[in-house]
């Protein structure tokens, strides 16, 4: 199978600090790839290559097999490639909608086309099976925890995005919440998108993922399938960068 | 039903929105009316919209900063630089109305630009830098009128904006225009929603609210079409204030761009999470200078009026209140100090508030210091409103 998304020999340095080193990494379509490490392995910077923001200092960034350059958010969102934050990065005064379509909003002439938007906003969220929202014209604001995680997840599929990168999806979640997104990431690489899911939590990661991606030290130490690892080799693999 | 509980729910939730402005003008003219019978006066009703029209404009820009939880400060003054730059041109150079008009208002957008660079680019806090320009155009103003007393504006385009009036059969075509055009515009945004299936405003709902406006401008116009001269012989005196259309027409343009343009969407969005919004690609920087562009423009309209009103421009056009009026009419009004909520209507609405306390005290023949300290009081009055429904919101947020 061809990977969407493949890195190869990936560096990056900042100043003196030498984060990633010569890392390769791939994801699959209809996969949830879990990328695991400690603090500081290098998690949110490779994210970061992926996604654009910090692009890297050396190193292959191929998109269905063909070689890509990626160097801004921008070239990453053309190329269907979303990023969900830790933070989320909504706006508590706008609504679901709104927040969905920030920076994209469907206009006809000068004036916004609220209803072709809401449409498929609606129609995103049902996809998604989303059915825990009251009305998708409700303050973000109004949201739980686990809702806003949810309207930020979809606004990354609403463009048609071929990979999806949540960062620490659950890390601020009660147990149901964290189940309900855990089931949506699931839906999301049953659709056919790639996924990639950073997560501290092993339960978490053993509960949806098919593939594991332990950085450690700025290197890949193994990227493995999810079905031939245990819980204690992963720990292993963060902890030590190899398993016995 | 679910209409009025969800409007309900959200006032619990702290969204209070026109609501405290209407019940406060409401409450204001009440009692005012009770206490000074010629506060209901057609002379004296008509003499509110020429007396808070300056501040309703100047407010209406100053929403514009606000809902970027910036603050400019030297709105006030930049009305009084760019009126003396109309009075001016059209004193000592002659030049026509229109010039002169352009003029002051490309004079607004020139500080608007200015201020908004050095607060999005260079990061001054937008508090410090209007308050720089606060003081520096009080001398301007100064400058300007070459230290005298006053600049008299005899141009007569100018001086009908805020002395002059609409034939009765204009006020009456224009609120119909006004009321009909919003009831096609209602079932226009109903129709392409239920084409696309999406839940609509019952048509209940929809007949109330247009037949509401209507009801509105109508008893406006008929009482604005009163005779309100003292002698009919000398002078008739009647009709709807030309200022009222133009407040009207900047109501519904500016209501227009922050509610259907994503140029609107994204002020809401700087204002609501600076950071969201960079990360969703809109740039930050343009959007806080062009609400301050927008802000001083609007000043400088409001200047217009003024020197309008006044006949003239002096050291003190813009100062004085003129500044804190204006915030304290957006605030009133239900625009947040925070950033991320306010509407045009909250400047119109506050301005009205505004107007009636200074024309009702001035009626009950209190002095202006007792006006300052009960405007002061109802503008803490209001924030404090904000602050708390914003904590309420915050709480509601948490359920």
């Amino acid at each position: 199978m061809q990977p969407v998304v493949e890195l190869r020999g990936i560096n990056k340095s900042f100043g003196p600090v030498h984060v990633l080193r010569d890392v390769n990494f791939s994801a699959y379509p209809g996969e949830v790839t879990a990328l695991v490490g400690d603090n500081g392995a290098g998690k949110s910077t490779l994210v970061k290559c992926i996604g654009g923001i910090h692009p890297a200092d050396s190193g292959e960034y191929l998109f269905e097999g063909r070689p890509v350059q990626v160097h801004s958010p921008r070239d990453a969102a053309a190329l269907g490639v979303e990023i969900v934050y830790q933070d989320l990065a909504l706006c508590d005064n706008l609504d679901i909608v709104e927040n969905m379509f920030l920076g994209r909003e469907h206009t006809r002439g000068l004036v916004l086309d609220e209803a072709s938007m809401e449409q498929l906003a609606a129609d995103t969220l049902a996809s998604l099976s989303v059915r825990t929202v009251r009305s998708i014209r409700q303050k973000v604001s109004s949201l739980s925890g686990g809702q806003r995680q949810t309207v930020a997840i979809a606004k990354a599929v609403l463009w048609n995005s071929k990979v999806v990168v949540l960062d620490e999806p659950t890390a601020a979640l009660g147990v149901a919440q964290t189940a309900q997104v855990l089931e949506l990431v699931r839906r999301l690489a049953d659709s056919g998108l790639a996924v990639v899911l950073i997560s501290h939590n092993m339960n978490d990661v053993f509960a949806v993922a098919d593939r594991i991606a332990a950085l450690y030290l700025g290197r890949m130490a193994a990227q493995v399938p999810a079905a031939a690892v245990t819980h204690s080799q992963v720990v292993e693999l963060i902890t030590s960068g190899a398993s016995s | 039903m679910s209409h009025v509980r969800d409007y309900l729910e959200r006032l619990r939730g702290g969204d209070t929105g026109a609501l405290p402005a209407v019940a406060g003008l409401l409450v204001l003219c009440t009692a005012f009316a009770i206490l000074r019978p010629v506060f209901l006066t057609p002379g004296n009703l008509a003499n509110l919209f020429t007396q808070g029209a300056a501040v309703a404009i100047i407010a209406m820009g100053l929403v514009f900063v606000l809902l970027l939880g910036e603050i400019d400060l030297s709105a006030g003054f930049t009305s009084g630089v760019c009126a003396a730059v109309l009075a001016v041109l059209l004193a000592n150079h002659g030049a026509p109305w229109y010039v002169a008009v352009l003029a002051a208002i490309g004079t607004g957008i020139v500080i608007g630009l200015v201020l908004g660079f050095l607060v999005a680019r260079i990061g001054i806090p937008s508090f410090v830098v209007t308050l720089a320009a606060f003081l520096a155009f009080q001398g301007v103003v100064l400058l300007l009128i070459k230290g005298g007393a006053n600049i008299s504006v005899r141009e007569p385009v100018i001086l009908a904006l805020a002395n002059r009036n609409l034939s009765p059969a204009l006020g009456w075509v224009l609120a119909a225009v006004a009321a009909g055009g919003y009831a096609v515009a209602l079932w226009l945004r109903s129709r392409s929603r239920v084409q696309r299936g999406l839940p609509a405003l019952p048509v209940e709902l929809m007949a109330a609210r247009a037949g509401g406006l209507a009801l509105l401008l109508g008893a406006a116009v008929y009482v604005l079409n009163l005779e309100r001269s003292r002698n009919v012989l000398v002078v008739s005196l009647k009709g709807v204030p030309i200022v009222v259309p133009v407040i009207a027409a900047l109501l519904v343009l500016g209501t227009f761009v922050l509610a259907r343009t994503p140029y609107g969407r994204h002020l809401y969005a700087v204002g609501g999470n600076a950071e969201a919004a960079r990360r969703a690609g809109i740039s930050v920087d343009r959007i806080k200078i062009s609400a301050f562009a927008v802000c001083s423009a609007l000043a400088a309209v409001g200047g217009i009026v003024a020197a309008s009103r006044a006949n003239s421009v002096d050291a003190n056009t813009g100062g004085s209140n003129v500044l804190l009026y204006a915030v304290g009419a957006a605030v009133i009004g239900g625009t947040s100090l925070f950033g991320g909520k306010g509407r045009i209507l909250d400047a119109v609405l506050g301005g009205a508030v505004v107007a009636v306390i200074d024309n009702g005290m001035g009626l009950l023949g209190y002095s202006a210091g007792v006006k300052y300290v009960v405007t002061g009081v109802v503008l803490l009055l209001a924030a404090g409103v904000d602050a708390l429904s914003r904590r309420r919101a915050a709480g509601a947020g948490l359920r």
